[in-house]
């Protein structure tokens, strides 16, 4: 009989903090900068400079930990972490050891299998390392290039505990960290360009054994399908091995998107002994329940409560609320528009149908377009009043996107008031029964789906602006009496 | 207490070459200096708080506000080696 094996997964995610400042000294955060624009004395590491904390990246680290309902250090320090590697000047990393902002917090995940906690063992900060550009590949170059603009970029690493059992729930963990970072605002949150980045440590054990199996530590994982991918490859991979009697070894390995699999590092990384010891050059932080106090309410209803929110409140379904809570600036929008709005469900349409396929279409975020709540709010009334019909606010939705004009005058400049006066519909209908006798003659046998099609040519006839309800009640009491 | 082994594995860290000499030398010194602190575990410390920082400071922050960098120029002028503004290393892996 085989051994069925459980995974156990846990993540370590980098998030570097949109600070405007470097972490220890006052050069520029900013992205795309010619190679080394960005340094100083401070951050390229030359002897005899000190380094300041700034205190914008203490704030957000305690948000953080408080988001992620960790308990907040009252004495915290920073520490060396010593290696050497041409991105780092200073041969060691300013980094937390045994004393980071942030411990033992938790959050709350859900995937198709239900609902997760998910423990968040630390939060510590950190300094991010430069870049290097290998000149050839990696094992024939003659030398690197380094731009040490990143160095000195404000870091926060967050390591969960191994309580993740899918590949599905890793993706949904880090997914969740990624939305709480962007409702703090701490972060730009952004795989492709560094700003969130995720090692994980991947093992299996047989079902039932408590003991944890030999991990390896999985990296270069560049966006959200890569994390998921690499480690439903790696899973695989160890099982594989496992099942053939095979053993796994702890070694890191690196996802290879080309190849889609994960690549050995073994013998490419030294050892690692770091002799972390206490940063001499800062002082230790001590995080009184004052400064704690005042970062709370910085912090804004969080991403998984909104969602709750909006179920239980505003009687959203499940698959609504996610959409509309996934991204930030579109739950602030929905929000906006509902305090001129009171139909969510009907709103929540409208976003997540013609606005979610314009911004999609015209890469922009909800606050890009022409389209302000109010304004939408105004078109959402012009529909229930019956002034426009919901197939001609398209048409207006899309002339206030991209205008930015209000609903009412684009109605009134390009006549598009909904036709509701049967006065005025009388002869077009007249007209329509007198040019479709096959249809009329359908209807009067019976056949009721041929007042679709009847409705369907006033409608044209008129470009969409007859009140279709109205024109199915004028061809039933004209043919069916 | 502390053997050649050690020696040499720490220099490793550091990077540092070592003949036979030094590598004898160094133990013998260095053992001695470990001994030497080695005086303070012979105090009970059960009930003392570990010290990070001696010195009585806490709390020394700056705003986050951008101040001028180096020029590039400046930031590179005692780089060994540097290429299209910026610093070239020696090739990083030994295989
Ligand atoms: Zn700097």
């Amino acid at each position: 009989m085989s051994t069925k094996y459980e995974t156990v997964i846990g993540l370590e995610v980098h998030v570097q903090l949109n600070t405007e400042s470097k972490i220890f000294c006052g050069c520029s955060t900013e992205f795309g900068k010619e190679p080394n624009e960005n340094t100083c004395p401070v951050c390229l590491g030359l002897p005899g400079t000190l380094p300041v904390l700034n205190k914008k990246v203490v704030d957000y680290a305690i948000m953080a930990g408080l988001a992620l309902n960790c308990e907040i250090a009252e004495y915290s320090k920073f520490d060396r972490k010593n290696y050497f590697y041409p991105d780092l000047p200073k041969a060691y990393q300013i980094s937390q050891f045994d004393l980071p902002v942030a411990e033992n917090g938790r959050i709350e995940i859900e995937t198709d299998e239900g609902i997760f906690n998910i423990g968040v063992t630390r939060v510590h900060l950190e300094e991010d390392a430069g870049k290097l550009i290998h000149e050839g590949s990696i094992d024939k170059s003659k030398g690197s290039l380094v731009d040490y603009n990143r160095t000195g970029v404000p870091l926060i690493e967050i390591v969960s505990e191994p309580d993740m059992r899918t590949p599905a729930q890793a993706k949904a963990y880090l997914t969740e960290l990624k939305m709480i970072m962007e409702y703090l605002d701490i972060s730009d949150c952004n795989m492709e360009e560094g700003s969130l980045r995720c090692d994980a440590n991947v093992s299996l054990r047989p079902v039932g054994q408590e003991e944890f199996g030999t991990k390896a530590e999985l990296k270069n994982m560049n966006s959200f399908s890569a994390v998921e991918k690499g480690l439903e490859y790696e899973v695989k991979r160890q099982r594989q091995l496992l099942e053939e009697g095979g053993e796994v070894v702890q070694e890191t390995r690196t996802w290879d998107e080309s190849l889609n699999k994960t690549i050995s590092m073994r013998g490419k990384e030294e050892a690692h002994d770091y002799r972390y010891f206490p940063e001499p050059d800062l002082v230790p932080l001590e995080i009184n329940e004052a400064w704690k106090e005042e970062m709370r309410k910085e912090i804004p209803e969080l991403p998984r409560e909104k969602y709750k929110r909006f179920v239980s409140e505003l009687g959203l379904p499940e698959y609504d609320a996610g959409v509309l809570t996934g991204d930030k600036d579109m739950a602030v929008f929905f929000e906006e528009v509902l305090k001129d709005y009171d139909d969510p469900k009907n709103l929540s349409n409208w976003m997540m149908g013609e606005f979610l396929r314009l911004l999609n279409e015209n890469n922009h975020s909800p606050f890009d377009s022409g389209v302000t709540p109010l304004n939408l709010a105004r078109m959402l009334k012009l529909i229930d009043e019956d002034v426009i019909s919901g197939k001609i606010a398209k048409e207006v939705f899309e002339k206030m996107y991209n205008s930015g004009s209000d609903p009412e005058t684009i109605v009134e400049e390009e006549g598009l008031k909904q036709i509701s006066d049967e006065d005025e519909l009388e002869n077009i209908v007249d007209g329509i029964i007198a040019e479709n006798s096959d249809a009329v003659e359908d209807v009067q046998n019976g056949k009721d789906r041929a007042i679709g099609f009847l409705v369907g040519q006033v409608m044209k006839e008129t470009r969409g602006k007859a009140n279709p309800g109205l024109v199915n009640q004028m061809l039933r009491d004209k043919l069916m009496d | 207490m502390i053997d050649k082994k050690d020696v040499e594995y720490a220099a490793g860290l550091a990077q540092l070459k070592l003949d036979e000499e030094e590598k004898e030398k160094y133990t013998e010194q260095i053992g001695e200096i470990l001994d030497y602190v080695d005086k303070l575990s012979e105090l009970d410390t059960d009930d003392v708080v570990p010290t990070a920082y001696t010195v009585p400071m806490k709390n020394v922050l700056r705003k986050d506000e951008v101040q001028e960098s180096l020029p590039r120029e400046k930031s590179l002028a005692n780089a060994p080696d540097e290429k299209d503004g910026q610093f070239r290393a020696p090739k990083i892996m030994s295989d």
